[in-house]
């Protein structure tokens, strides 16, 4: 029998949860958390091909999430595009200024990158915060509905809000993870992670690093900013918030907590992350402080994350 | 055919002139290796003929163009590639793609193709592969392929530098003490690997203190000591110039035998 690849083990993996999971709902509010550890997990999927493959880190990447979910608020009631064009239209505008803003960071080698998006997800934040007559401020905005439950319901299909959208985020994220796996192990795949483990190496094989750093960049912006449009049109209403500072922390932190190096790791620091809130409440209170001590204890004890620390564990005992 | 010239090469670092009034030139396919003692600046040399340093003085000449201060992938492009005295190798990979990595200038970039998984894709992927288990075979690392490339000995990660940088399909080779720290047995592979990249129509430029080897394959040999060439010429006659000897024996009294003992 041919052993299964790690691609189609991951995405059969990531499949058979968002089947499954729903036997085990105690109520339908669980398909509201299985929504957003998916949409969650799409954006991480992103930072997993900037970090983790292309060892570049952005503190700014709530920004992307912001352009993706102000682009689905703002294009129906302005331009009249239709809420989930206009998902396309934000993931279009979020590759454009993440090549913009990458672009002459990204020839300086170093840490610019995470310095950068900083300052580059403070910028998106603060304009969604006060340009109050365009975005609403700080009290936010309403997004319009993409009316997938009334097409539906013509054809008696009869679904809850959160049902659809928990079933469109399990579709996003494995469109996501079937890409991000395509990726890994393709030519680009390994010039971007050779970054990873030498610059000075990867360069003398002719590859050009501005340019991979770049490309990371870029992919890994239209994936958050994908994740933020669904976000917005499953909450009908999208707040600054979701470009701030705290947000972006989250993803990194969910990111490297399963293990950057690997999709499916991806997939599990976002849904520890995500669901923890949701269920203990102390986890909600005190968000800031836990995710810095996560992070803290990932970088000191789990260098590579959750899911190849264990796997790492599991093969050594295994082959003993 | 001069392939490879070096003209007036120099460097500082804050007061310390690491290299200076340097040159030489590497014809093709032959085996040219730089020589000092400890600190000598071989490195910093080589660090300025790939692009990763820019030389303060001087030029670098690839095929008679002036490549000096030219980006290191644009010289890999150009068809030259280098192996690194602390060893840079990609060690969250396999071996085998290790060497696959250094397929990147023939495969391209299409990163669209790449993300969908096309045929292309995937075509692209098994050609690299082909050719890199052809390369792990050459350097007798083809056993091990599917390891991770930390498993690798010190060896064993030397020799998988030589198939990673081979696999751009260099026409110069700057290898970087490709022994150190090898045994005899790994000594002996090493000296036979180079002679045949040689022999197969790429130029080396070799750093190596094992002087045995050096006086065994190189055509030519650059005597370098504080940053500045001392001497040079054929093997035989390098090791007969007296200040040759008094830098090896100024400098480092315990290079004395490896040099007496040719
Ligand atoms: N990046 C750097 N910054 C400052 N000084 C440097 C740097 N690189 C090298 N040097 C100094 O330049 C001189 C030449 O160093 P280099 O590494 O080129 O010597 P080498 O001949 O390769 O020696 P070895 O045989 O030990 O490898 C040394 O004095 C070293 O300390
Ligand atoms: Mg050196």
């Amino acid at each position: 029998m041919a052993r299964l690849s790690p691609r189609a083990a991951t995405l059969i993996a990531l499949a058979a949860i968002a089947l499954l999971a729903p036997l085990l709902f105690p109520s339908s509010f669980y398909y509201r958390i299985g929504a957003l550890i998916f949409i969650n997990g799409l954006s991480v999927i992103g930072l997993v091909i900037l970090v983790g493959f292309a060892g570049q880190v952005s503190l700014g990447h709530a920004g992307f999430a912001g352009i993706g979910a102000y682009t689905c608020a703002l294009a129906p009631v302005h331009v009249g595009l239709h809420p989930a064009l206009a998902m396309v239209l934000g993931a279009a505008i979020s590759a454009v200024v993440a090549w913009l803003v990458g672009r002459p960071i990204l020839r300086l080698s170093g840490h610019f990158l995470a310095v950068a998006t900083l300052g580059f997800g403070i910028l998106v934040y603060m304009v969604l915060n006060n340009e109050s007559w365009l975005t609403g401020g700080p009290d936010g905005i309403a997004v319009a509905d993409i009316g997938l439950r009334d097409l539906l319901r013509d054809y008696d299909i009869k679904v809850t809000a959160s049902q659809l959208w928990y079933w469109l985020g399990a579709a996003a994220l494995l469109v996501g993870a079937f890409l991000a796996l395509n990726l890994q192990n393709s030519p680009t795949g390994r010039a971007l992670r050779s970054l990873h483990d030498s610059e000075v190496a990867a360069r003398t094989i002719g590859i050009d690093v501005a340019r991979m750093k770049l490309t990371a960049f870029v992919v890994s912006a239209v994936y958050t900013s994908v994740a933020g449009s669904m976000l917005a049109m499953m909450n009908r209403f999208v707040t600054p918030d979701i470009a701030g500072f705290m947000h972006s922390v989250e993803l990194l932190t969910m990111t490297v907590l399963g293990g950057a190096g690997a999709v499916f790791g991806g997939f599990v620091g976002a849904s520890i992350l995500t669901a923890l809130p949701q269920l203990l409440t102390v986890f909600e209170e005190y968000e800031n402080l836990l995710l810095g001590v996560i992070m803290m204890l990932v970088m000191i004890f789990l260098r590579e994350g959750l899911v190849p620390s264990i796997a790492r564990r599991l093969r050594r005992g295994g082959s003993k | 055919m001069t392939l490879l010239s070096v003209e007036k090469l120099g460097i500082d670092f804050g007061g310390l002139r690491a290299v200076d009034e340097v040159d030489f030139t590497v014809p093709a396919g032959q085996i040219v290796s730089v020589i000092g003692p400890n600190g000598a600046g071989k490195t910093t040399l080589f660090n300025m003929i790939s692009g990763i340093y820019r030389p303060a003085r001087g030029r670098v000449m690839l095929d008679g163009r002036d490549v000096t201060g030219t980006p290191t992938h644009r010289l890999a492009r150009m068809g030259l590639s280098r192996t690194f005295q602390n060893l840079q190798v990609f060690l969250q990979m396999t071996v085998l793609e290790n060497v696959m990595a250094g397929r990147h200038l023939s495969e391209g970039v299409h990163v669209a193709t790449d993300l969908l998984g096309l045929g292309a894709s995937r075509r692209r992927n098994r050609a690299s592969r082909a050719e890199a288990m052809r390369l792990l075979e050459r350097v007798g690392l083809d056993r091990g392929a599917h390891r991770e490339a930390s498993s690798l000995s010190y060896g064993g990660l030397k020799r998988l530098e030589i198939a990673r940088a081979l696999a751009t399909e260099p026409r110069l080779l700057l290898l970087d003490e490709p022994a150190a720290g090898c045994n005899a047995v790994e000594t002996e592979e090493v000296d036979r690997l180079i002679a045949e990249i040689a022999a197969s129509g790429i130029a080396v430029l070799l750093v190596e203190h094992d002087m045995k080897l050096v006086m065994k394959i190189s055509g030519h040999i650059v005597v370098m000591d504080h940053g500045r060439k001392i001497s040079e010429g054929k093997p035989e006659d390098v090791v007969q110039d007296p200040k040759v000897i008094e830098a090896y024996l100024g400098t480092d009294a315990g290079r004395r035998e490896t040099v007496a003992a040719d």
